[in-house]
């Protein structure tokens, strides 16, 4: 194979925009990591001061730097999203290995909870599950990852079923492989994709929700820099004209829900074996 | 020495009609037996039956007088009609040839295969080329008896003698039982050393 010196193509770019959306998530949430308790110190000469050069982002009625305080939340939210979806993707994996190869009797169970799980509105359901685990970090994030894992398991379901009846499958148990060794070489390989692609896609919606439970106030504490409560916090001041304290957290979330939608659609296309040669 | 199937009945489920009616048919160790029937007659799943894919809903495959084995390595392979699903299309060649034991390098060359395509994926060969890959899998299996369903219906004259060479010489090397399946009554007659009619055989 010759090497044509030519404009990188479409796949080559591909990666490099997803590597730099990557990197743009990455360094939020390590910025939001870094950045001390002290950096949002409480002080009642800055209160209430619109958006500047000092304070980006303003500030509010307890004169903390809106920008800061942010990124915080941005990186609690990662957290909480991140850890949430991997839960939430491995119980999808398993569940969904376990309906696919699993008898018919289980396959009919879980079909039939994955069906009960997403009857329920998910708000509803992790207000439930965060109520009754005591609020915090703790019950959010399992709320998120027990109502997380349906559609990425019957996708997986799906998928398995599908691999089950391909020939090379039947070729390999023929040739003496065992049911261990089918499932770690031939099956999960395939699900590597469904896997990252999932996790990824889960992520936004799980930002969200905990955005959003925690904005009707039954996630995290109120002490927390998180950005539903920042949210919920702008609301009693959004009538006074300050407009910036819910405005501009609120644009920083759907940026960073987008950028993580649109990274998860990338790797989609990148994974794919069928795209290789584009 | 044989594989015989013995008043084989099959039908999908219980609400489809028989494919197969009371077929009997038995491979010797070293003979090349051709079935020949025209489309729709049941030659793959008579195939999927011999090598133990499925099970017949009455009668019996017998090997060596045993019923085939269900678990382990079966004796008997199988080799499909269509190779691009019979291959991972997620593993490169070596690890579909490494599946089912070590590589010969004279087996390799003599079916045509190119040491490069060894590090190529399945959608990068052609059909011919990964049909190659197949007879090379099943060969270097050890197995006895080899089911050959229109293994070279893909392939231009030449490949297709080429192959049939490869696949003949090394079952007389290895006395190997071989049934090819075809619906090409020349070709038929000029591997096998017995030809069946399967529309005559049942019924």
């Amino acid at each position: 194979m010759k090497k044509h010196k030519t404009a990188p193509n479409r796949r080559t770019k591909l990666v490099i925009w997803t590597s730099i959306m990557a990197l743009a998530l990455i360094a939020v949430y390590i910025l939001g990591i870094f950045i001390p308790d002290t950096a949002v110190f409480s002080s009642f000469l800055n209160a209430k001061q619109p958006p500047s050069f000092k304070h980006l982002f303003g500030t509010d009625a307890l004169g903390r730097d809106i920008f800061l305080r942010t990124l915080k939340g941005m990186a609690v939210s990662m957290t909480v999203g991140i850890a949430a979806s991997l839960i939430s993707a491995v119980i999808a994996i398993i569940v969904g290995i376990a309906a696919a190869t699993g008898s018919k009797a289980a396959d009919a169970f879980v079909n039939w909870l994955i069906d009960l799980v997403m009857s329920v509105p998910h708000t509803i359901l992790i207000i439930l599950i965060s109520f009754a685990l005591g609020r915090g970090l703790k019950g959010l994030l399992i709320g998120i990852a027990a109502t997380h894992w349906c559609s990425l398991a019957r996708l997986i379901r799906g998928e398995v079923l599908q691999l089950r009846a391909q020939h090379y499958i039947a070729v390999s148990r023929r040739l003496g492989k065992s049911h261990g060794w089918i499932l770690t070489h031939h099956l999960l390989p395939h699900l590597i994709p469904q896997f990252f692609v999932g996790l990824v896609l889960m992520l936004p919606h799980a930002i969200l929700h905990e955005a959003s439970i925690s904005f009707l106030g039954f996630g995290l504490s109120p002490e927390q820099p998180a950005i539903g409560i920042i949210l919920s916090e702008s609301m009693r001041y959004l009538s006074a004209g300050m407009w910036w304290q819910a405005v501009l957290p609120g644009l920083v979330l759907v940026l960073m829900v987008l950028l993580v939608e649109q990274t998860g659609e990338h790797l989609q296309t990148i994974l794919n074996p069928y795209s290789v040669q584009q | 020495m044989a594989l015989e199937a013995k008043n084989v009945y099959f039908r999908y489920n219980k609400k489809q009609p028989w494919v197969l009616e009371d077929c009997t048919l038995h491979v010797e160790k070293g003979e090349c037996l051709a079935i020949f029937a025209p489309s729709g007659y049941g030659k793959t799943t008579l195939a999927m039956l011999l090598s133990g894919y499925h099970k017949p809903t009455k009668g019996q495959i017998l090997l060596e007088n045993n019923p085939l084995p269900q678990n382990g390595i079966c004796p008997v392979r199988l080799i499909y009609q269509h190779p691009e699903k019979a291959v991972n299309p997620c593993w490169q060649m070596r690890r579909v040839l490494e599946e089912s034991g070590t590589l010969r390098e004279e087996l390799l060359d003599a079916l045509g295969i190119e040491p490069a395509w060894l590090n190529r994926f399945a959608h990068e060969l052609s059909g011919g080329e990964l049909q190659r890959f197949c007879v090379a899998r099943a060969l270097l299996s050890g197995a006895d008896y080899l089911i050959c369903d229109e293994i070279s219906t893909m392939l231009d004259v030449i490949t297709q003698a080429q192959l049939w060479n490869v696949v003949l010489s090394e079952a007389a090397k290895r006395s190997m039982g071989v049934v090819a399946i075809t619906h090409n009554r020349h070709l038929a007659e000029r591997i096998a050393t017995r030809v069946v009619d399967l529309p005559n055989m049942d019924k």
